[in-house]
């Protein structure tokens, strides 16, 4: 188990806002349907997707998903960041593919 | 007779921008009550896919949400176009959504299956051109 602060620390990826660093990470969960990823998201799980719109911000708070990484340089708009940060998620920004960003944050964990 | 602690919310139709504020809402409610975690996240999921279908499908409805000692009850209630066949309904991966729907991640055939597997009650009262009301209890 890892918390958000350790990927921080990493410097694996783009940090765009930090949120809450003290939530723990123990899966890395890979999904751009919001539909499975609110209902197969582990807690406590760094989510790696390209989807990033408002409605993943809303999943990944209902869920209690820790952090979001978004892939393939994909971005959140200024307010999208403002309200993940009073949500306590913490959003990572990378050019890395999917799998690639994932297998980074698998690393730390094992 | 046990009083409930009732929260009524408005859910405002094809506005997704705005999808979610209900859920994280009660989520936040029940976070302030106390409630253990594994609780919340069954109540936030099982209620944000009730009010994305509400917004997706009924042009949005009302989700009236009681806490008792024993359980939390959603009472989700639209007067959009009711749904035909339930049981199809009910299958994972069956979608009616529309296509800018999907774009956005949803419409994938999840959300009915997902507000079964957390809750411990789920009821689903439709009428084809009357509406919708489904009920869901989480057991505390």
């Amino acid at each position: 188990m890892i918390t958000t602060q350790t990927l921080i620390d990493a410097g694996l990826f783009t940090l765009k806002t930090a949120g809450d660093p003290s939530k723990n990470i123990g899966k890395v969960f890979c999904c751009d349907l919001l539909s499975i990823a609110m209902g197969r998201a582990p807690s406590e799980s760094a989510w790696v997707t390209v989807m990033g719109n408002r409605n993943t911000l809303a999943v990944a708070s209902l869920a209690d998903i820790s952090c979001i990484v978004l892939a393939e340089g994909i971005t959140f708009q200024d307010a999208e960041l403002d309200c993940a940060e009073q949500e306590g998620i913490a959003v990572f920004t990378t050019e890395l593919p999917v799998f690639d960003a994932a297998l980074k944050i698998q690393e730390l964990l094992s | 007779m046990e009083e409930l602690l009732t929260f009524n919310y408005t859910i405002p139709g094809d506005d997704f921008t705005r999808a979610g504020e209900a859920s994280s809402s009660v989520k936040n409610k029940l976070k302030k009550m106390g409630l253990d975690s594994n609780t919340i996240r069954k109540v936030s999921i099982a209620m944000y896919e009730g009010e994305i279908n509400m917004v997706i499908h009924a042009d949005g409805g009302t989700i009236t949400v009681e806490i008792s000692s024993e359980k939390i009850r959603m009472i989700l209630a639209d007067t959009g176009p009711g749904i035909a066949d339930i049981d199809k309904a009910m299958e994972n991966g069956y979608s009616t959504a529309p296509e800018e729907v999907r774009s956005l991640g949803f419409g994938a055939g999840m959300g009915l299956p997902n507000m079964k597997k957390y809750t411990d009650y789920m009821n689903i009262d439709s009428t084809v051109g009357v509406g919708t009301t489904v009920t869901m209890d989480v057991r505390l």
